[in-house]
């Protein structure tokens, strides 16, 4: 038996992390795991660090702030505050990984496991990562982008790159096109825009208008609004407009809003992506163990690792700072398995499609075809949510207590479901951001509309926010807080005003 | 297939740039903190310290994010004992945690404690980076007139007053033990064979017996002769005079108060003192403060009054430096105390005065002092005491400086320009 072993010590070598990869990727090909080719890197805990405080990319352009990062990073690696991730891992093709070299040989097998096999496929097949990302050419563009900042920098001095670089990373969040994946605009369109333009000119100056009174002219100019529709791309909007910017500024916020395009469906996919993983990581090192292939202690290290990555403290305990998003994928996947092979009479009720199917076509297809919010408001079932003992909190400005709105139980499990779901949707987590107008004719003020949603304000550093769009825009700025059709809260940044 | 790559060996201190990009924003947020306090905080409080906060503007990275309030709902796991309806008394410090919780560790998110704050004495630290004391050192070194004696280990020779009984003793008895250890071991030996010679049965061979009582005897003498003390056994206390540098500092406050001195011109003459008187304290452990005001006539006062009372006049400085000039020789003597006279004027003065005062400084005053600056806080071109204290400077390079302050801003520079370090020639 201890013959078919594949390794028995602590310690790994190059040789036997071959050795582990090839029987994962055997294991994964039966469980039907389609990954990009793997790239295994070796780093030290400090290239961790640097790793960690780029964003995980491999390569990165320079700013100050990846230093701030890497020194906070470093601060509580060293006061033993926080341990450094056991991996990384790169939506790329060749898809890297990152494992450290003080892991064990049992925390190698099980960081390949969970990153080339698990998050890989998760990359190649979440529909959400095929839609928005390229994970053909990130690296080649990180490189790229690189190069140019580092161009900029030479050309025009770091204050000058770093202003406009501080101000993109600020508006990141809103440089993201959620609805329509951007691409080049065909000739036939470009074309039939001009068409439009020009008739519009053509009703425009039709005698008529003329004749009409002065006392109008308010409402045609706003209907002359500028943009037309409210764009919710505040990073595309400012490159294309913004009036005063050189052309290599504008090249610098292309670049940070493709980043935060490439980053947007791992923060939409987070739960999903960590679930997946641990998932196969669980499985494809408990098939070895089946099959004989790692020992006993091998498998109770593992497990002791597996079970703190997916361990939930409750809410009252002061290690809680959130839902853990492994412990509830985790859950999720394997209670979709459980419901797929042993359904009960509930879950016959609540999922009668997947009651009973296959249970490997089942977790793959909630792998491909769902987003975090939309995940859990499909899967989430009762059961999980029993386990975990989830409640929601309603938080009501109004009154002066907090109520517990549901729980888990026959007449709030999908309440709970619902109010989970909604916390996972970007569009709620992050507030909603659009251009309104700009005074094209007057002072060129830009209007921001901020739509509260369920009455939340805006945040404190607002007016720090504003100041770095100013820079950009070089004229005044406004945003207004909208609820209910009423502008409720407005903030305002002039140029006069900075210059005091 | 999968490939396998070392990365260990290349690629390190990737983030190094990164870094040291940071840490300069950091530095020159200090430093800029620091002047801009300097310059638009009022006195008591740079005087008292309080805490200075770095704007963390620059250093935050600021999204747009949903403030508290409003209507939200969050769900939390581990419930024990809620059922739906309860209420919970909101958290006190904010119970909106922020819809932000569920992504906890993944990124940055919530860094923003990186704001600092500087203490009093890292604010002082920065405020005098660079700067050095005028002379100091060579006051220090060269200017001696103060000795300290000091216990510094022990002598082999000395007066005998400073005996150290102890000690020579000590020396002494090692001495004794180190010198007579074999004869000692010797006579131990010859005694046993003595003894067992004597009790045993057999016939005692006597020739041998003399011999040995004879050898023990000899020995014993030989003893005898090693003298209880010796002169190289004395340890005398050796005590050294050590030259201590003068740590009383006086600093003169000179300040016109005369009619033509706005509150404005006062203001900023009460930061330059501040600021001198700042970096006295840090250098000196004692500081005396004479303050002297003058119009026509010059008298001694409290801080509160040379600050805050108001007097109208014409103006003659020499009545001020005479009496600047009196306070020295009466009360601290240039012997003991390190003397700095720090003057602030716009620059009016009697016609016929100004010369005086070049006469009283060069003559009575420049020779006691270690440093004499003098600030023009004015806007207008230069007056004749200006022009007078030029020559002033001339002859006194290296303990005379003087200035033109035009504005609040102009003061810290020119507090640094005059008292750059200056290189030890």
């Amino acid at each position: 038996m201890s013959s078919q072993l594949i390794s028995s010590g602590p310690e790994w070598t190059f040789e036997l992390i071959q050795e582990y990869d090839r029987e994962l990727a055997r294991l994964a090909d039966r469980f039907r795991l389609e990954t990009y080719p793997n790239q295994i890197e070796i780093i030290s805990s400090e290239q961790m660090m640097d790793a960690y405080a780029s964003t995980g990319m491999p390569l990165m352009y320079n700013h100050w702030s990846f230093g701030k990062h890497f020194l906070h990073t470093q601060q509580n690696y060293q006061r033993g505050r926080m341990g450094l991730a056991y991996e990384i891992v790169i939506n790329s093709n060749p898809c890297i990984a990152y494992l450290m070299e003080e892991n064990t040989m049992t925390m190698q097998a099980l960081v390949l496991a969970h990153a080339s096999y698990g998050h890989n496929s998760f990359f190649k097949g979440n529909y959400l990562f095929q839609t928005w990302t390229d994970a053909e050419s990130i690296i080649d563009y990180l490189l790229f982008a690189k190069h140019y900042i580092a161009e900029c920098e030479e050309k025009y001095g770091i204050e000058a790159v770093e202003e406009i670089l501080d101000a993109c990373h600020a508006l990141m969040n809103q440089g993201v096109n959620r609805y329509k994946r951007p691409r080049p605009l065909s000739a036939e369109q470009e074309q039939a825009r001009q068409e439009e333009r020009a008739e519009y000119i053509q009703r425009t100056l039709n005698d008529i208008w003329t004749t009409i009174p002065k006392v109008e002219k308010d409402e045609q100019e706003q209907e002359e609004r500028f943009p037309e529709d409210p764009e919710e791309n505040l990073l595309y909007f400012l490159e294309k407009n913004a009036p005063l910017l050189e052309t290599w500024q504008r090249e610098l916020l292309r670049i940070a809003r493709k980043i935060a395009q490439y980053y947007y469906p791992q923060k939409q996919t987070q739960v999903m992506n960590e679930g997946w993983a641990c998932f196969w990581h669980y499985h494809l090192l408990h098939e070895l163990y089946n099959e004989g292939k790692v020992s006993d202690g091998f498998m109770l290290e593992f497990l002791h690792s597996h079970s703190s990555v997916i361990y939930q403290p409750p809410f009252d305990s002061p290690q809680y700072s959130g839902i853990n998003p492994y412990t509830l994928g985790f859950n999720m996947f394997m209670d979709i398995r459980r419901i797929c092979e042993n359904p009960t009479d509930e879950d016959r009720e609540w999922f009668g499609d997947i009651a009973g199917s296959d249970w490997l076509d089942t977790v793959h297809f909630a792998m491909k075809n769902f987003k975090d919010e939309s995940f859990i408001l499909q899967f989430l079932s009762p059961k999980v949510m029993r386990d975990l003992r989830l409640f929601s909190i309603l938080d009501d400005e109004s009154r002066s207590y907090l109520e517990v709105d549901s729980i888990h139980d026959e007449t709030g499990y999908k309440a709970v479901r619902e109010s989970l779901a909604a916390q996972y949707n970007l569009g709620n987590r992050e507030p909603n951001i659009q251009v309104y107008n700009v005074n094209v004719r007057g002072d060129r003020m830009l209007t921001l509309r901020h739509y509260q949603h369920q009455g939340r304000p805006l945040g404190k550093e607002t007016d720090e926010l504003l100041k770095h769009i100013h820079r950009i825009w070089q004229f005044d700025v406004e945003i207004e807080s909208f609820e209910n059709g009423a502008v409720t809260q407005s903030w305002q940044c002039s140029g006069n005003k900075k210059q005091k | 297939m999968s490939i396998i790559i070392d990365r260990r060996l290349n690629g390190k201190n990737k983030s190094t740039v990164n870094r040291q990009r940071f840490l300069e924003r950091y530095k020159k947020h200090i430093k800029k903190a620091v002047s801009d306090a300097v310059n638009k905080r009022s006195i008591t409080d740079v005087v008292s310290g309080s805490e200075v906060t770095i704007p963390r503007k620059d250093l935050s990275e600021p999204l747009f994010r949903h403030g508290q309030g409003g209507r939200y709902k969050q769900v939390h796991p581990g419930n024990k004992e809620f059922v739906s309806g309860d209420r919970i008394k909101r958290p006190s410090g904010g119970g909106g945690s922020g819809s932000g919780k569920g992504k906890a560790g993944n990124s940055g998110e919530g860094m923003d404690e990186f704001s600092f704050q500087i203490n009093h004495d890292e604010f002082l630290e920065h405020m005098f980076d660079n700067l050095e004391l005028p002379n100091l050192v060579r006051k220090q070194l060269e200017d001696m007139t103060e000795f300290k004696i000091r216990q510094a280990g022990y002598t082999t020779a000395g007066s005998p007053d400073r005996l150290n009984v102890v000690r020579s003793l000590r020396s002494a008895h090692a001495r004794r033990i180190a010198l007579s250890g074999g004869d000692r071991r010797e006579i131990r030996a010859l005694k046993k064979e003595l003894r067992e010679m004597e009790v045993s049965p057999d016939e005692t061979d006597q020739q041998r017996v003399s011999e040995l009582r004879e050898r023990i005897k000899e020995l014993n003498g030989k003893l005898k002769r090693l003298p209880f003390i010796d002169d190289f056994d004395l340890k005398y206390n050796n005590m050294v005079k050590v030259p201590s540098p003068s740590n009383k500092a006086v600093m003169f406050c000179v300040m016109d108060v005369s009619g033509s001195m706005t509150q404005d011109i006062k203001d900023m003459a009460k930061r330059f003192f501040i600021l001198l008187y700042l970096f006295l304290q840090r250098n000196y452990k004692e500081i005396e403060v004479v303050f002297i005001r003058h119009h026509t006539a010059a008298k001694e006062v409290d801080e509160d009054d040379f600050f805050y009372s108001r007097e109208t006049g014409g103006t003659i400085v020499s009545s001020a430096l005479e009496m600047t000039r009196d306070v020295i020789n009466k009360r601290y003597s240039p012997a003991d105390w390190n003397i700095y006279v720090a003057q602030a004027s716009d620059g009016d003065n009697w016609e016929g005065d100004s010369s005086v005062c070049t006469k009283i400084l060069t003559e009575q005053i420049m020779q006691k002092v270690q440093y004499y600056c003098y600030v023009e806080i004015t806007d207008r071109a230069h007056q004749n005491l200006w022009r007078e204290y030029q020559s002033v400077a001339e002859k006194f390079k290296d303990h005379f400086a003087m200035q033109q302050i035009k504005s609040p801003s102009d003061i810290y520079p020119v507090f640094r320009k005059l008292f750059e370090k200056k290189e030890n020639a």
